[in-house]
């Protein structure tokens, strides 16, 4: 069970309280509506920019309150410079050459399509600081709290039941002990209920019977506990190391729905799924420098702050974030491999994935729900043949299979072929 | 015919009485476990402080603390790229074009890379011209991870910068003094356009290219008579009657690369096939393939060859050469009369009359097989000019000296001189991969790249150009010799882009480089510019005038003719003269598995056997038998199965090498003996790998062959031969054979018999027989291959390539000797005295009289000593996969299973090591490990050094320790192959289906297919009336079968 303490509540308040008094000291300057302005600028704006930070374009935000009072420059200038910037460069505006100039001659895309309206409403989000969670936040950890406090009652319930337990057997031992007392006082004979001098367990060593039966029973018990033991010696199920760096496949292919062979592609044509590179991650990364107040929020949970961990991914593949350039500095992550097939055994991913059209998660377990990746599956041999029986071979559409399904078929006498049936459980075919 | 042939692959089997190998046929493994050694011996084990109770106690311990200790799972790390290649999925090959040029082997080739690992050599089947890669080609990516390689440029020992011998080549390039280049040869476009380009940068510069298995006399011929230094090129599938005399043209003879248009020839088609007559002296790959092999000493070879040249030209002709010889010669010019531009002349003797005469026969012929219009470049070496630069430096007249790619102090008959020499050059720097003996004596060593490191291009054959390019970025800090050159001559190209500039410019008048690159080939139309070594920049200006003569002056060039008529006449006279003056002829020669000894490092290439005597881990002095005799030479076998044999000291000029190993070899000449180039190598190499002795030192006047003084010395030499192993002798037909009149002429069923069995008291064929139910084979894929004997030259590619691809690991000499060797590939040589028994009986009834050619004299002598001119026949032997496998049945652990493909499958981690498979095995293909050969410190090969592993193919299981391994048909290359079709969702072409050994073999001897596939190749080859298969009688009915060899013994 995870554990989350109160600790943060204090701040959260602080947090809370200090982004009211924010928002309704800014909301007055500006006008246009930020709730609008918001969606509109994570539509256009957010590949590129941010607003408290440098991307591949300025910080935004209470851009035209520093536009004017740095450069002078009033919104009619901003509503030309959105609306065709190549153009502005192009004219000779000292502050547009400037700008471009700055940030590596990246010309920032035209959006002619903008009104003047949804820049004024983009400007008003822009001058207004982000508009905080709290309530959410609040919500997830009320029922943190819940859970916690059960797994609390619980402990107590079962201290006080066994307490209670053990009072009760004092009190009967000593209720007999007094009886006792009670009895020799008054000189009453105690009758044994066995024979003097032969204690019961001489009694079951005496009956060869009963101890064959308990010895055959004994050894068969711990049989099949060895067996149990034994078989899952090297059987990794459950496997959950800790990561170098902590990537949430919760977020990435549960909440964000990023298809799994869009990172792991050579699942697609390789024997390994491949770990994906760095520069995988920074496709997207590049510009989601930082996780939302709620993902964050979320994180904690875990013990977690994901800004690190992106931090970390940067730190890693020499991305400078102030300067948004590679460092050239990069330093490969380690990851610890989780799945772990024996050398003598050879799987293909594109075998399963791209020909047999499994989904990941037949093998990999709910990973779209794992905030740490572990090993759903045993990967051991009987595993793998049960599946190989079960599972129909997808022939339809494929001009290999027409022949032989055709022949094997009818062979079989049945509608479709199973792994196994195509040849699937033969040694040679998975150790060479 | 087929089945009454007696054939011997050891000449003790000719010994009735040798227990030994009567002991070797029915034992599978040579050697008890040595119980009796341990237990056997009261004494120490009274004296044993440990008794049975504290074994039992270790034992327990030990189990139980290996358990506790395999409790806790090792933490494997996965480590993926941060910026990934974007032509790189991990577990995906990725196959590269390129080239080996390395002074000895010249071949278009592509590189398998993992992960951008280079780890296995195929053929390009692009190239017209060496497309092929022989056995040390294919050992060549092993080379690149040798543990080694030079890391790193070297000064007196002491690693060092590369600007400090930049700049000390630099100031001596412009100190005017003089600066001498020692090469191999390249061939190669660019780098000659760079000499030029040196030469006319700083004059004092010349360029001496240097082959240490020089072909002088060849070149010179060529030259004398075209104009051009080069070699003539051969295509030997156009030739229909073919004459060798000493050429190993199977071999390296002239550069190598003739064998897959020889094996063309050779398949019988419409009932023809090539003839193929050899006279040597040493048993070579090529005298082993002939229809007709007559052992001759050079010098009878020399008259011989003078012989022909006058029957042929109508002259008449002088000296004495051995009947039996001039029988074969007499019922040839016969032939070659009546098929004259179908035949072909060659000569392997290093002598310029001998190479002028062939040339002038081949010339005469008009022959189709001959072309001097678009010549080989792959020898350019200049023996004039090396011996000018070792007086040159021997009197102090060369102030620096560069070398690359030749090792002058270990290959150089008068290495002694050369020392003197480089002791009084200012600067001598040298460019190696490895460290050798020229590098010990250097001033600086450049460490230089492995071609698989390297940007190159060759031009092998005029027009056929091929590029080299970098398979892997350099391991090491290396430098390829062009590239110091470039920064030498203060040039800001790199040689990538200086090559480019070359091709551009001069060679591919338009086309694309970069499709150029892609495809590793390209054959121009002709109208290129000339650019081949700097030496032929003489023979361009020679050429045109040349022409000018013919246009304007014909009497010049009838005057021209004449002189070369004249020439000829002369060279004819002195050959019939030729005399041997001590009586014993030494023939020098190269060993397919390690050539001029460049790789002497690679343990596959020492492990690997010799075709003809299988052994390895050394070379040896060949002898005949009857020399033997006399000489007091001996070969024994041993009670581990290890053959041994006496010691030769052998005299050249006054040059001793002793130590000698001595092969009796069925079919060398009597009054010759033979010894092979590229071993004893000291320097820079593993003490393992030290084997042999070198041939080099008595390479006197760098010609191949010498008058040479043998005597016995005291010692014996442990050899490490596998001819006696895993015999099946004694099993039937192993090879059949039968001649081409008879096949011609006959029923299949007379000289393919199939064996047959009592069944209900009828003779019935054995194949129709079974104890076993058989399996339905009819669904999916059905794998089969097959092996014509009649194209397969014995060249041991396969055996390479399989090595590289399955893992299979090397075992070392000691191992190799007690029968422990682990080729799962192996070719199976056979001996067979020269007729058939029934030949042999009528020999017997036409005796006529006591003496004289058909006296019964000699001729029961001839009839009891077939190892005088064995025939010979080459098998390679893998896995059969069965379909009634004997292995399967006895497996107590079932590891050895049946698949449905056909393949018999092994499954490693089920194997507990009985060896019952192997010794139920009929074939002698089950290879079992007895030790753990990869990180085992008793063992110091590739496998056991981070550098070594990198060329292990990761699709295949390194085997363990205690298990059996044996051929899988390549099953993770036909599994790969079903998938990529799966993928793409397509039907299987013929052809796709490949297993290493199939796709190594460029002779097209092994042909592997799905005889499902009713339009496949294979399917028309099972068909073949030649198809049989090994030990029919057995019943296994195996997957793999072979075509019956068939020679041309037709004699007029």
């Amino acid at each position: 069970m995870k554990k989350v303490t109160y600790r943060y509540h204090i701040s959260k308040v602080l947090v809370f309280s200090l982004a009211i008094l924010l928002l309704s000291s800014f909301s007055l300057v500006a006008q246009g509506d930020a709730g609008k302005g918001k969606a509109l600028f994570n539509q256009n704006c957010a590949a590129c920019h941010a607003l408290g930070r440098k991307m591949t374009g300025p910080a935004l935000a209470n851009v035209e309150t520093r536009l004017s009072e740095n450069e002078g420059l009033d919104r009619e200038w901003l509503y030309k410079w959105i609306k065709n910037s190549p153009g502005m460069i192009k004219s000779g505006d000292s502050y547009a050459n400037k700008i471009y100039a700055e940030y590596n001659q990246a010309a920032m895309t035209a959006f002619p399509t903008l009104s003047n309206e949804d820049i004024d409403n983009i400007l008003a989000y822009t001058a207004a600081a982000p508009a905080p969670v709290v309530a959410e936040v609040a919500a997830v950890s009320g029922v943190a709290d819940d859970s916690k406090s059960s797994g609390v009652s619980n402990e107590i319930v079962l201290g006080a039941l066994a307490l209670i337990f053990a009072l009760l057997v004092f009190m009967l031992v000593s209720v007999k002990k007094t009886l006792r007392r009670v009895l020799v006082a008054n000189s009453v004979d105690i009758e044994s209920e066995y024979p003097a001098g032969l204690p019961v367990w001489k009694a079951f060593a005496k009956n060869q019977f009963l101890v064959l039966v308990t010895v055959i029973l004994l050894l068969l018990g711990s049989a099949y506990f060895a067996y149990g033991w034994m078989m899952q010696v090297g059987v990794d199920q459950g496997y959950e190391p800790i990561q170098p760096i902590h990537y949430s496949h919760r977020i990435h292919a549960g909440d964000n729905k990023i298809e799994c062979k869009y990172c792991h592609s050579s699942a697609r044509k390789s024997k390994h799924s491949g770990i994906p590179s760095l520069n995988v991650c920074m496709n997207c990364h590049k510009s989601i420098y930082e996780v939302a107040p709620s993902t964050l929020a979320e994180g904690k949970q875990y013990g977690i702050d994901y800004n690190e961990e992106i931090d970390k991914l940067y730190a890693a593949v020499g991305w400078d974030e102030e300067e948004q350039k590679y460092t050239g500095e990069s330093e490969p992550v380690k990851w610890i491999r989780i799945h772990n097939l024996p050398d003598f055994a050879y799987f293909n991913h594109s075998q399963h994935v791209e020909v047999g059209q499994i989904e990941c998660q037949t093998c990999h377990g709910p990973v779209e729900e794992m905030e740490i990746m572990y090993q759903y599956s045993p990967l051991t041999m009987g595993w793998c043949v049960n599946c190989h029986r079960e599972t129909k071979v997808k022939t339809e559409g494929n001009a290999y299979y027409t022949k032989i399904h055709e022949e094997l078929s009818k062979k079989y006498g049945v509608e479709s072929l199973t792994a196994a049936q195509m040849g699937g459980l033969e040694c040679g075919k998975c150790h060479y | 015919m087929a089945s009454n042939k007696k054939y011997w692959k050891s000449e003790a089997e000719l010994n009735p009485n040798d227990s030994i190998v009567e002991a070797l046929k029915q034992n599978e493994f040579i050697e008890d476990i040595p119980v009796d050694e341990f237990l056997g011996d009261k004494e120490v084990l009274e004296s044993s402080s440990t008794n049975r109770r504290d074994f039992l106690k270790y034992v327990g311990f030990s189990t139980a603390a290996a358990s506790l200790a395999a409790c806790e799972g090792p933490v494997v790390k996965s480590i993926p790229y941060v910026v990934a290649p974007e032509n790189i999925v991990p577990g995906v090959a990725n196959y590269y074009a390129t080239t080996i040029a390395n002074g000895f082997d010249f071949a278009s080739i592509l590189i398998k890379t993992r992960e951008g690992r280079p780890i296995k050599v195929e053929n390009n089947k692009e190239a017209k011209v060496a497309g092929g890669a022989n056995a040390r080609v294919q050992a060549s990516v092993l080379s690149l991870y040798d543990s080694t390689r030079l890391q790193g440029p070297m000064a007196n020992n002491e690693p060092v910068e590369w600007s400090v011998i930049d700049n000390a080549v630099k100031a001596k390039l412009g100190s005017g003094k003089k600066v001498v280049f020692l090469t191999q040869t390249y061939a190669s476009p660019s780098t000659s356009r760079m000499m030029k380009d040196l030469k006319t940068m700083y004059p004092n510069v010349s360029h001496v290219v240097y082959d240490p298995i020089s072909e002088e006399a060849a070149l010179s011929a060529f030259e004398n008579r075209y104009g051009e230094r080069a070699l003539a090129d051969y295509n030997f599938e156009n030739a229909e009657i073919i004459v060798s005399f000493g050429a190993d043209f199977l071999g390296d003879w002239q550069g190598g690369g003739y064998d897959s248009g020889y094996s063309k020839g050779r398949v019988p088609k419409n009932g023809k096939m090539s003839r193929h007559v050899q006279f040597e002296s040493n048993m070579s790959l090529t005298g082993a393939n002939a229809d007709k092999r007559v052992p001759l000493t050079p010098q009878f070879q020399k008259i011989a060859l003078a012989y022909l040249y006058a029957k042929l030209s109508g002259g008449s002709s002088v000296g004495e050469i051995p009947s039996n010889a001039k029988t074969v010669l007499d019922g040839l010019v016969g032939q070659i009369r009546n098929n004259k531009e179908g035949t072909v002349v060659v000569s392997g003797i290093d002598n310029l009359e001998v190479q002028t005469v062939v040339l002038a026969i081949n010339e005469m012929l008009n022959s189709k097989a001959f072309d001097s219009k678009a010549p080989r470049y792959s020898r350019q070496g200049n023996i004039e000019e090396l011996r000018q630069l070792i007086s040159d430096m021997k009197s102090g007249k060369v102030d620096a000296l560069v070398i690359d790619g030749v090792d002058p102090m270990y290959s150089l008959p008068n290495a002694d001189d050369f020392k003197e020499g480089i002791d009084k050059v200012g600067l001598s720097v040298v460019s190696t991969t490895n460290w050798n003996e020229t590098a010990a004596l250097a001033n600086y060593t450049v460490a230089a790249n492995h071609y698989l490191e390297s940007w190159g291009d060759v031009q092998i054959k005029k027009g056929h150009y091929s590029l080299m390019q970098p398979t892997i970025r350099e391991l090491f800090d290396t430098r390829q010799i062009q590239t110091s050159i470039l920064k030498w001559m203060s040039s800001s190209l790199s040689y990538y882009e200086y090559i480019k500039e070359t091709w551009n410019t001069s060679i591919l008048n338009g086309s694309d480089f970069n499709k150029a690159i892609q495809d590793g080939v390209f054959v121009s139309d002709g109208k290129e510019m000339l650019l081949n070594a700097d030496e032929s920049a003489d023979s361009v200006t020679a050429m045109p005038t040349t022409v000018e003569e013919n246009d304007s002056d014909d009497a010049v060039v009838e005057s021209k003719e004449a002189a070369s008529e004249l020439l000829v006449s002369t060279a004819v006279r002195n050959l019939a003269s030729s005399r041997s003056e001590s009586g014993m002829e030494l023939v020098l020669y190269s060993k397919v598995g390690m050539g001029d000894g460049q790789q002497a490092n690679n343990p596959w290439l020492q492990e690997f056997p010799d075709p003809i005597t299988r052994v390895s881990w050394g070379n040896y002095v060949t002898v005949s038998k009857a020399d033997a005799e006399s000489l007091g030479f001996e070969n024994w076998n041993v009670a581990n199965g290890g053959m041994n044999g006496s010691v030769a000291r052998l005299t050249v000029n006054g040059t001793v090498v002793e130590n000698v190993p001595v092969i009796v070899q069925p079919g060398q000449a009597k009054g010759s003996i033979g010894l092979s180039f590229g071993y004893g190598k000291k320097e820079g190499i593993k003490s393992e790998m030290q084997t042999g002795v070198n041939a080099f030192r008595l390479y006197d006047g760098f010609n191949n062959i010498q008058d040479v003084k043998v005597e016995k010395m005291n010692g014996e030499y442990e050899f490490a031969c596998v001819q006696l192993h895993k015999t099946m002798m004694g099993r039937g037909d192993i090879i059949k054979e039968t001649t081409l009149e008879i096949f011609n002429t006959k029923n299949h069923a007379e000289w393919n018999h199939v064996p047959q069995v009592s069944l209900d008291h009828q003779e019935v064929p054995a194949t129709s027989v079974s104890l076993w139910d058989d399996f339905d084979r009819s669904i999916g894929h059905h794998f089969n291959m097959s092996i014509d004997l009649n194209a397969c030259t014995g060249c041991g590619a396969c055996v390479i390539a399989c090595h590289a691809e399955n893992n299979v690991p090397v075992v070392g000499k000691e191992e190799v000797r007690k029968s422990r060797d682990m080729h799962w590939l192996r070719i199976d040589r056979y001996y067979s005295s020269e007729d058939s028994f029934e030949a042999d009986n009528s020999k017997k009834n036409n005796f006529e009289g006591l003496s004289g050619d058909n006296g019964s004299l000699g001729g029961f002598g001839e009839l009891e000593d077939p190892a005088a001119n064995p025939q010979v026949a080459f098998q390679p032997v893998m896995c059969q996969h069965c379909n009634h496998a004997p292995c399967e049945t006895v497996c107590p652990v079932a590891a050895t299973s049946h698949g449905r493909q056909g393949q018999n499958q092994m499954a490693y981690n089920r194997c507990v090591g009985t060896r019952y498979c192997a010794n139920n095995c009929p074939y002698k293909v089950r290879r079992f490990n007895w030790f753990l050969y990869n990180n085992n410190d008793e063992f110091d090969f590739h496998m056991n050094n981070d550098l070594g592993k990198m060329v292990v193919n990761p699709d295949v299981n390194v085997r363990s320790r205690g298990v059996i391994e044996k051929c899988s048909m390549c099953i993770q290359k036909t599994q790969k192959t079903i998938l990529d079709a799966k993928r793409d969702g397509r039907v299987i072409k013929d052809g796709e289906f490949q297993t290493a050994c199939s796709s190594a073999c460029n002779n097209g001897a092994i042909v592997f297919g799905d005889i499902n596939d009713s339009d496949s190749e294979i399917v028309k080859l099972k068909e073949d009336d030649r198809m049989y298969h090994l030990l029919e009688h057995v019943g296994t009915k195996p997957n793999v079968f072979y075509q019956v060899k068939v020679r041309n013994t037709t004699e007029a």
